[in-house]
């Protein structure tokens, strides 16, 4: 009998599994802390600082953290950053801060911010304490669509100005991307959910989960139920490869593979092929490799339509595929996936070269054999939930002014849904901006 | 290769490292240990009269700085607390097993000249090649009325190194305690009273950190804290400045002196050769590090000798002393700017912030390009060197002096209300 398509769960032993999906990068210990702390040279007007969206004082935080000032440290990060602690788990700090500290020119060894982020804000998280306390109650009430690191950064500040807030989101547990959307190994043991439990308990933020815009409430209700609207809703629709065979079973969107294994407790039960193919280039189609071959994928091939230097995964993150066993081959696209029986069979790629200045595929085909791929070219934003013509869109997302207003009065949108970088980061700072707006646009209302 | 061998107050040893009189040097164990490790000699730790005394439990506290360990040591530890016979002994083993060695014997015994006379001959026996006179413990056994109690008085210096000297053949060290307005004092008292050398510094009364939860100095002793001596690398500008005082004051020049006081490199001390010592005394180091450091010490100093064309220890010392000179002997014609090389900076900051903060805004922050840029302003450069001190990365700012057409020291300077003729 044909064992094809090889798709199965249970690959590996359950505490292959747990060793798999732990942890990836343990935190510093006291001591590493202390020591590593001490290699920062609290630069003045400090590069890091500029580079990181949120804007902490990063040689601030450190100097809190060696002189055994962490309540400090973490103070500075969340009053900048209220997800700091996610952030220092999930940031692309090679690119970020880290790329910028002044040791990486020096000696090509950064100082490990993110890492000591992440040590100064496990300490505030574990202590049980609150850093920052809420203002007299405003009697103002804002509607958050979605519950991603935009719209709990968004809630939290608007929570400390004293309005209340409730959140709507989609899924059935909070916490967006950092929930559905990334490698279990980099979010590990809830933590998504211990961080949204944490700015939660400012006070303030109700949640309510499956909650649907365009299903259970539309925007004009929400506007005319709250006294201003955040929308931080996302890219809920994924790229299609546009080739045939694209229905095959088998083939699956990368999002898809990621949320679901999230939502596994253990991996255990999520089926993964034998041999897998993921088309793409960015840090989804990295985690998608990088967890396929964790949950016990035999070969894992990831294939990028141009070459490395264009493909928007970092380079930290390509060297960690490949030192999880995953094969990076570029210039190939994607021709067609092959099937028997409506299963899918294999890939066929063409290979492609740069000719001034452009790819072009035209050096002939290779055909991958593969049970299963996993589609990770670009997901979308879609408007349809909200009501067609209200709010302008600039180029596919959201249009907004720099501190998240969109066209509509008192109607705010950001993070992923609205143009710049898609980084939870990035989002953190959109939602902290805009519910300063808001914050201050109902003030001036008020005062009007 | 550079000759290290050493002839210091009449006393030899194969090179001019030795170890301090302190806790490496209690036992005939440590000692031996390291001799083997190439230590020229060693100062036993300090001998006293039977009884003996008793020591405490918990005894250092350290000063770290940024990350780094034991910048600077505080004990309270007293001398030896091992009655004086099984000390002898012991000397008189590793003197006999290493003739070649320095091996010098620390003493502090009351003001007394009967106690003087007693332990004298005893040390004589052990066939040791000198003595040092511990004038200068400032912590325990001042309170006793000995150590910095004696080393704090020129008086008592004098009258007590004239009682050894009167009744031993064996060179005398004088060694000198800190902890005092002016080390002249004491060293000319030492010169007067016949002290073949003076060693310094001893340690400097201290309070190293204090305890926040205990609410007492540290190290803490059963809730309680008290001042100790301080040492380590902190304190080595403090003993450069007084060994150097002893070595270019007229009334002292020529008097042997064993350098003490944060010594823990070779050019540590190739600095306090030239600044006028003949030998040099390690504890901190040797006590963070262990013995072995004294290793790259012989090599390195005997490397930078050959480098520099000094043959001998004697051709090293004193040789900063003519350049070591007044304030009011300085060319205030000289002048020195800051030079940043563009290629090596890494846009830290620093340079910029320490002089627009506390210094003289001669750094400008620009941008170039969406760079960071530092640029020295000449104009407002007054050359006084902060900018290359705070700044991480080694020779990327330099210090370039400026053409110099004439010397105008303080006391020819128009400002100077007692200007002396030109």
């Amino acid at each position: 009998m044909d064992p094809r398509p090889d798709i199965a769960a249970n690959r590996l032993s359950p505490h292959c599994l747990a060793i798999n999906f732990a942890d990836a990068h343990p935190p510093l210990t006291g001591g590493q802390a202390s020591i590593e702390a001490d290699r920062c040279y609290f630069c003045y007007d400090a590069p890091c600082v500029e580079a990181c969206p949120t804007g902490i004082d990063i040689p601030g935080f450190i100097r809190g953290i060696a002189t055994g000032n962490l309540a400090g440290a973490a103070h500075t990060i969340l009053e900048s950053n209220i997800l700091g602690g996610s952030c220092a788990r999930v940031c692309p700090t090679e690119i970020l801060c880290e790329g910028a500290c002044v040791r990486t020119a020096q000696e090509e060894k950064p100082v490990v911010i993110g890492a000591l982020q992440r040590h100064a804000t496990d300490w505030q998280m574990d202590s049980g304490t609150q850093p920052f306390s809420r203002a007299a109650e405003t009697g103002r009430h804002i509607a958050i669509v979605g519950a991603g690191p935009a719209g709990l950064a968004c809630a939290h500040r608007l929570a400390m100005h004293g309005h209340a807030v409730t959140i709507l989101d989609a899924r059935p547990r909070a916490g967006g991307l950092n929930e559905y959307g990334i490698a279990a190994y980099k979010l590990p043991d809830d933590f998504a959910q211990h961080e949204i439990d944490f700015i939660a308990a400012i006070g303030g933020i109700t949640i309510q989960t499956d909650r649907i815009l365009g299903r259970d409430v539309t925007l004009a209700d929400l506007e005319a139920a709250y006294d201003a609207v955040f929308l931080a809703i996302g890219q809920a629709g994924v790229r299609m490869l546009g080739i045939e065979g694209e229905n095959l079973d088998g083939v699956m969107n990368a999002v898809d593979f990621i949320a679901g294994l999230r939502a596994s407790a253990t991996g255990a039960d999520v089926p993964i092929g034998r041999r897998v193919v993921v088309i793409g280039g960015g840090n989804t189609a990295i985690d998608a490799a990088v967890q396929a071959r964790r949950l016990g994928a035999e070969e894992v091939t990831l294939v990028y339509r141009r070459g490395a230097e264009t493909m928007s995964a970092t380079g930290v993150e390509k060297a960690w595929a490949q030192t999880n066993g995953v094969t990076i081959r570029t210039w190939a696209a994607p021709l067609r996936l092959d099937g028997v029986d409506g299963t899918l069979r294999s890939v066929t790629f063409t290979r492609g070269r740069l000719h001034d200045g452009r790819p072009v595929h035209d050096q002939g085909n290779f055909t991958l054999e593969a049970d299963m791929v996993l589609k990770a070219v670009g997901q979308l934003f879609l408007a349809d939930p909200l009501d067609r013509g209200t709010i302008a869109i600039e180029n596919g997302r959201i249009a907004v002014d720099d501190q998240g207003r969109t066209t509509r009065s008192l109607v705010y949108a950001g993070g992923d849904c609205t143009p710049g970088a898609d980084l939870t980061v990035v989002a953190v700072r959109d939602g902290r901006n805009a519910a300063e707006a808001i914050h201050a646009d109902l003030t001036a209302a008020t005062g009007a | 290769m550079a000759d290290l061998r050493s002839l210091f107050a009449g006393i030899r040893s194969p090179n001019p490292f030795w170890l301090a009189s302190a806790p490496p040097t209690d036992k005939e164990y440590n000692v031996r240990r390291a001799l083997e490790a190439g230590w020229g000699g060693v100062v036993w730790k300090t001998l006293g009269e039977d009884p003996p005394v008793v020591n405490v439990s918990s005894r250092y506290g350290a000063f770290n700085y940024n990350g780094n360990r034991l910048v600077g040591l505080n004990n309270i530890e007293l001398i030896t607390d091992r009655p004086l016979a099984v000390n002898l002994a012991e000397i008189k083993s590793v003197k006999r097993d290493h003739p070649d060695r320095a091996i010098v014997v620390s003493l502090m015994v009351p003001c007394v000249e009967e106690s003087w006379k007693r332990i004298l001959p005893l040390v004589e026996e052990t066939g040791a090649d000198g003595i040092e006179l511990n004038f200068g413990c400032p912590h325990g056994m001042s309170e006793r009325n000995m150590g910095s109690a004696v080393g704090q008085v020129p008086e008592y210096v004098e009258m007590v190194t004239r009682w050894v000297k009167q009744n031993t053949r064996m060179p005398t060290i004088v060694k000198l305690t800190p902890n005092i307005t002016d080390i002249m004092q004491p060293a000319g008292a030492a010169l007067r009273g016949g002290a073949d050398a003076v060693s310094l510094i001893n340690t400097i009364q201290s309070v190293v950190a204090v305890d926040l939860d205990a609410m007492a100095p540290m190290p803490v002793v059963g809730g309680l804290g008290t001042h100790g001596g301080y040492c380590g690398p902190a304190v080595k500008p403090i003993a450069l400045r007084m060994v150097g005082e002893i070595a270019r004051n007229p009334d002292t020049r020529g008097l042997p002196i064993s350098g003490i006081g944060g010594i823990s490199t070779w050019r540590d001390a190739a600095e306090f050769l030239v600044m006028g010592a003949g030998t040099l005394q390690v504890c901190t180091a040797a006590m963070h590090y262990g013995f072995r450091i004294v290793e790259d010490m012989i090599t390195g100093l005997s490397n930078w000798m050959d480098q520099k064309g000094f043959a001998a220890i004697d051709d090293v010392t004193g040789r900063a002393i003519p350049n070591f000179v007044n304030w009011n002997q300085l060319n205030l014609k000289f002048k020195t700017l800051a030079k940043i090389d563009q290629d090596a900076c890494i846009k830290c900051g620093l340079c910029h912030i320490a002089c627009e903060d506390t210094s003289h805004q001669a750094i400008a922050r620009l941008r170039r390009d969406g760079t960071r840029r530092y640029e020295v302003i000449d104009e407002e450069c007054v050359g006084c060197n902060l900018c290359a001190h705070v700044c991480p990365v080694g020779d990327c700012i330099t210090m370039v002096p400026q053409p110099v057409d004439e010397v105008l020291t303080w006391p020819h300077h128009p400002n100077n209300p007692a200007q002396a003729a030109k």
